[in-house]
């Protein structure tokens, strides 16, 4: 009946080695997950860095008379495709505004056209020959070079890579996640403290958890037909704005604010509950002064993940008509707007190679709040956990 | 220090100290199946098991008792190895199987627990049907493949774990949808089914009911014939129904061991008389 | 006078009454108090419940108001309503000032208030729910008025191009009639969850195991947040890297099989779309191959299993309900993914079972639909809910028989926290 340990090894070597292969294979598994994030991010790194930099010229600019008439009259004929046509646009109005200007000439620094930033950051460009060789010359005058670009972040969308920036985005952001917040919020809090502090145990409260749940799962698209359908066709919420848009993600987000408000209240043992009621507090009283304290950072980090998925998102987004061209920065919650993921979305679309650097730049921006909006819940649950 | 001791060794002992073996000799006829000289085992810092010499012979049924936290179901897992599944576990000492020591590093612990075989406090049938809860083991283990040797083999083990009758109609029912009494007999027959030389039984019958309690240790006096079997009860009177040799285990040290019927009407040690006649426990 | 200044002056009035009500409440209970009379609840309570006496009515009069406004279309001069919901709270203030008397339960009232309120925004879910449910029904109801749903269902060319004109009523300018066929759109969708599968299901269902079963405490603590990370990157971010970084590498690498791959491919926002869904997958098995209790293992090693043999026979099998449904849980999630296969998949409805080839889904075909200029009630646009409908039945069952999965799976081993 009994073997001796060593007669059954051979068959029990395969079955060790069966055993490694799992565990190797799994954990290979693991590592692709972590490759995939790692490739991406470098990915998104190396095309998107180069954004944050934008080639600028030292030219001679006349303000003469004619340049007030001509932009394009501004500046020499050599260096005039080099020079970004949006910055000579503006002269007339910058002449208007400083008088003093017309008739002098200066050496400014000005935004160069977007093809010859792609030269000088080594990429394919579209450039002439001869242009090249005035880019070449002037780079060694010192007269060209990449700096910080500042339009990126102070200026709204453009047709024109070299003035792109994603500041009426992130204003539309902005405001469509403030009216997100002060619609998802208190509704989401409120419904937490019913569900799980005051609902009787029936149907109807049973039928509103099964409806919370499925809502935190359905497609984000579907909330942009419930936007269309209902805010702007039926209450006619204009369209394309922060407020439609924020009621919109306010839908999506409410679940994720309940389920979370829900674990927080639950974490706070019933105890504390029985303590209150034994000093005669009544029920809203123990539910507003020891209960919602004690919950109040689980509800906080759960909203701040809530309002960090809201900010990602687009697809109910574009069903609602927020991916207008919005040049410039949005100031009210009823003018059209656009989101930083919108604005991502439509430069993704643009032929021109320079706005899939603009493209990753806006996401390194997007993504570098999110993860702080994310590590920033984390610190907070760590700090604020409490083992009862 | 005492592993040259005879194999069966030293008289019935009288106050002995601790970290002597404690073996008895009589029944010359039972063979040796476990010897354990010197065992100790630590929980990080803290000392779970002392010095523990023991010999376990072979087709008896041994009970290990004692107060709980004292160490009897730590001594238990030491002999197939369970304790390595613990982080943070330190042995030394030896526990030798066949003249073997089952804690060397050449050691397969799968091998050893094939032949040493456990039945848990709690019944923990798998998720599968009866029939692949007995059948599962022993094919992996190449011990059967034919269809008709599984069959023969599954049925082999329900009817000397007592249960075949009862569940030979519904051998592809899941095995959680018996009772807890039967579950366990489901996890005896499972055991038994890779045909080890040693079942360990940890606190089998604490879950249960007290007839299929006395189901399990009719089963225990049968299989016994077969098998050796050690057992970890909190519970005197079956240590006193069913087992040959009773060992004591208090704070992690063996205080006495010898056989059962001595143990209990002439105890050697005052603090085993004292558990034993429930002054403490 | 304008919307927002109307708003205000609501509002800036509202607050001086409420002002001047939890005031006069508390003067008035802090009165009696002081002349000796026991009364039922705290003089700040009073004035609470004079406070909600007189803001509840104004706000309800107001909202009522424009509710009526908006849906019976009425004219009801905004001054006129100003006007009358501010009378409301003040006839509210007196009777909350009057009922401050010893006898009034005035805690038991806001009690009461306060349930009913929050009993209201707990009611906003169920509405949600409803409103998806009515603006998508209603308009789907409206596209199948115009054409056959049994075309819909089994025709295979979708071709609503020619609905444009329709619409401008100058059909006969388009060469054949619009075409709503769903199924090149349906099979697409499909195609490409299931690519996502075949990377997210081995992948996620590894990491769980080698998370569960095999790490050490600090990787496990470390793997876990890192993979959610995965899953907290925007959907238009993965669309961009799978248009402008995964395609060109699938059409080089076809190229060097000697096969012929779309920019547009399948494969592209299949893979992607997979690498969000691991964490999806991951995250909810591992928390299932924990809860498979430890009993379970032990069993198996005391029998002689090897570690591997453990965990392919005996915890994979018992945790197997809740890793179904995660899968569920990713399927769904998957079929409604849009800004991925709105970046990287084609527009083109095309009916193959080449993943290499472009193909379009039914999201890429909802926002199309909706994004373009058309009348919105274009057969073209109301399609579009059409399809929504579809996918939101699809979704919502899968979603129900996951929760179902998960429920059981925890019936059965009494676990609380999945």
């Amino acid at each position: 009946m009994s073997q001796p340990f060593d007669e059954i090894s051979a068959q029990l070597r395969r079955r060790h080695r069966k055993s490694a292969r799992l565990k190797w294979l799994s954990m290979g598994a693991l590592g692709l997950a972590g490759l995939f994030l790692v490739l991406f991010f470098a990915d998104m790194l190396v095309k998107g860095v180069p954004a944050f930099q934008q080639a600028q010229i030292q030219v001679e600019v006349d303000y003469s008379e004619r340049a007030s008439q001509l932009p394009l009259a501004a500046v020499q004929e050599e260096v005039r495709p080099l020079v970004s046509r949006g910055v000579l646009r503006l002269i007339p109005g910058r002449m208007e505004d400083n008088p003093e200007l017309l008739g002098t000439t200066r050496m400014e620094w000005v935004l160069a056209d977007g093809q010859v930033d792609q030269y000088l950051k080594g990429h394919h460009s579209k450039l002439r020959d001869s242009e090249q060789a005035v880019v070449d010359r002037l780079v060694e005058q010192g007269r060209a070079e990449l700096r910080f670009n500042t339009t990126f972040f102070t200026r709204g969308d453009s047709k024109m890579p070299e003035l792109a920036g994603i500041a009426s985005a992130a204003m539309g952001t902005l405001m469509t996640l403030l009216v997100t917040l002060a619609v998802s919020f208190p509704i989401g809090v409120m419904t937490a403290v019913y569900l799980e502090e005051f609902a009787p145990d029936n149907r109807v409260t049973q039928l509103i958890e099964i409806n919370i749940n499925n809502l935190a799962a359905i497609p984000s698209i579907l909330f942009g037909l419930l936007g269309l359908a209902i805010f702007i066709n039926f209450f006619g919420v204009p369209r394309s704005t922060p407020v439609v848009g924020g009621l919109t993600l306010a839908l999506m987000t409410l679940p994720v604010i309940i389920i979370a408000t829900r674990t927080a209240l639950r974490s706070v043992p019933d105890s504390i509950r029985h303590a209150a009621f034994g000093v005669g507090c009544s029920r809203w009283q123990v539910v507003r002064d020891h209960v919602l304290p004690l919950a109040l950072p689980g509800i906080m980090t759960g909203s701040i993940i809530g309002l960090a998925q809201a900010m990602g998102e687009t697809a109910p987004l574009i069903i609602v008509g927020m991916v207008a061209f919005i040049p410039d920065v949005t100031s009210s919650f009823t003018e059209a707007a656009t989101v930083l993921p919108a604005q991502i979305f439509t430069w993704a679309g643009e032929p021109d190679r320079a706005f899939i650097e603009k493209t990753s730049g806006g996401i390194l921006v997007l993504l570098a709040v999110l993860i702080t909006l994310n590590a920033t819940a984390v610190v907070m649950r760590k700090k604020f956990e409490r083992r009862w | 220090m005492n592993i040259q001791v005879a194999e069966r060794s030293i008289a019935p002992m009288t106050g002995h100290s601790a970290g002597e073996p404690v073996t008895r000799n009589e029944e010359a006829h039972h063979e040796l199946s476990i010897r354990v000289r010197d065992l100790n085992l630590w929980y990080g810092a803290s000392q779970a098991l002392k010095n523990i010499n023991i010999d376990v012979y072979q087709q008896n049924v041994t009970a290990l008792i004692g107060p709980s936290g004292c160490g009897k179901s730590t001594f238990l897992r030491c002999l197939n190895r369970m304790n390595d599944l613990i982080p943070g576990v330190r042995i030394d000492g030896l526990v030798e199987m066949d003249g073997r020591d089952v804690n060397e590093a050449r050691m397969d612990e799968v091998a050893l627990r094939r032949r040493v075989g456990m039945v848990f406090q709690k019944p923990n049938p798998f998720p599968k049907s009866i029939f692949e809860n007995i059948a599962y083991a022993p094919r992996m283990h190449d011990l059967v493949s034919r269809k008709a040797d599984v069959d023969e083999l599954v049925e082999r083990a329900l009817r000397d774990a007592g249960l075949w009758e009862e569940v030979k109609d519904k051998l592809h029912q899941p095995g959680t949808s018996l009772s807890g009494g039967q579950q366990q007999r489901l996890c005896i027959a499972r055991a038994i089914a890779v045909q080890p030389d040693v079942i360990l039984m940890d606190e089998p019958t604490s879950a249960l009911d007290p007839i299929s309690t006395a189901t399990i240790e009719d089963l225990m006096d049968k299989l016994k014939r077969q098998f050796t079997i050690i057992t970890v009860t909190h519970n005197m009177q079956q240590a006193a129904r069913v087992a040959d040799y009773t060992a004591f285990f208090h704070l992690g040290e063996v205080v006495e061991y010898n056989d059962t019927q001595t143990m209990f009407s002439n105890p050697a040690t005052k603090k085993a008389e004292d558990y034993i006649t429930g002054r403490y426990g | 006078m304008q919307t927002n200044q109307i708003l205000a002056l609501f509002c800036g009035t509202l607050l001086v009454l409420g002002l001047i009500a939890f005031f006069l409440g508390r003067a008035k209970a802090a009165r009696v108090r002081a002349s000796g009379t026991a009364m039922y609840a705290q003089p700040d309570q009073y004035a609470w419940f004079s406070v909600l006496s007189t803001a509840g009515p104004a706000i309800a009069v107001g909202a009522v108001g424009a509710f009526v406004m908006l849906l019976a279309g009425a004219e009801i001069p905004v001054l006129y309503l100003l006007a009358a919901s501010l009378v409301v709270g003040c006839a509210g203030l007196g009777m909350g000032i009057a009922l401050v008397r010893p006898d009034f339960h005035a805690r038991q009232a806001i009690e009461r208030v306060i349930r009913f309120i929050l009993a209201g925004a707990a009611l906003i879910s169920i509405l949600t729910t409803f409103g998806i449910l009515v603006s998508i029904v209603g308009e789907a109801i409206r596209f199948f008025q115009m054409q056959s749903f049994w075309d819909f269902i089994t025709g295979t060319i979708w071709n609503p191009g020619a609905s444009f004109l329709e619409a401008a009523g100058r059909a006969e300018e388009g060469a054949s009639a619009a075409q709503f066929g769903s199924v090149p759109l349906f099979a697409g969708t499909f195609m490409i969850t299931l690519v996502a599968m075949l990377v997210a299901i081995p992948v996620g269902l590894l990491s769980a195991i080698y998370m569960a079963e095999f790490a050490p405490q600090r990787v496990r603590t470390l793997a876990k947040p890192v993979l959610e990370v995965l899953a907290g990157i925007p959907t238009v971010v993965y669309g961009f890297f799978a248009a402008i970084t995964v395609a060109p590498i699938i059409v080089d690498v076809a190229g060097f099989f000697g096969l012929d791959a779309s920019f547009n491919n399948a494969l592209a926002p299949g893979i992607v779309m997979g690498i969000m869904i691991i964490p999806f997958i991951s995250s909810l098995s591992d928390d299932v191959i924990n809860s498979v209790p430890d009993s379970m293992r032990q069993g198996s090693l005391a029998l002689g299993m090897t570690k591997g043999e453990t965990i392919r026979d005996v915890v994979v099998p018992a945790a197997l309900p809740g890793i179904i449904s995660a899968s569920l849980l990713a399927v769904s999630r998957a079929l409604g993914e849009t800004m991925i296969v709105v970046m990287a998949a084609g527009m083109r409805p095309n009916l193959t079972a080449n993943p290499l080839e472009d193909m379009t889904t039914v999201t890429v075909r909802i926002v199309a639909a909706l994004t373009g200029d058309q009348e919105f009630a274009s057969a073209e646009t109301l399609s579009a809910f059409a399809l929504g409908l579809v996918l939101f039945v699809v979704t919502l069952s899968l979603n129900l028989v996951s929760v179902i999965m998960i429920r059981r799976f925890r019936e059965k081993y009494r676990i609380n926290n999945l």
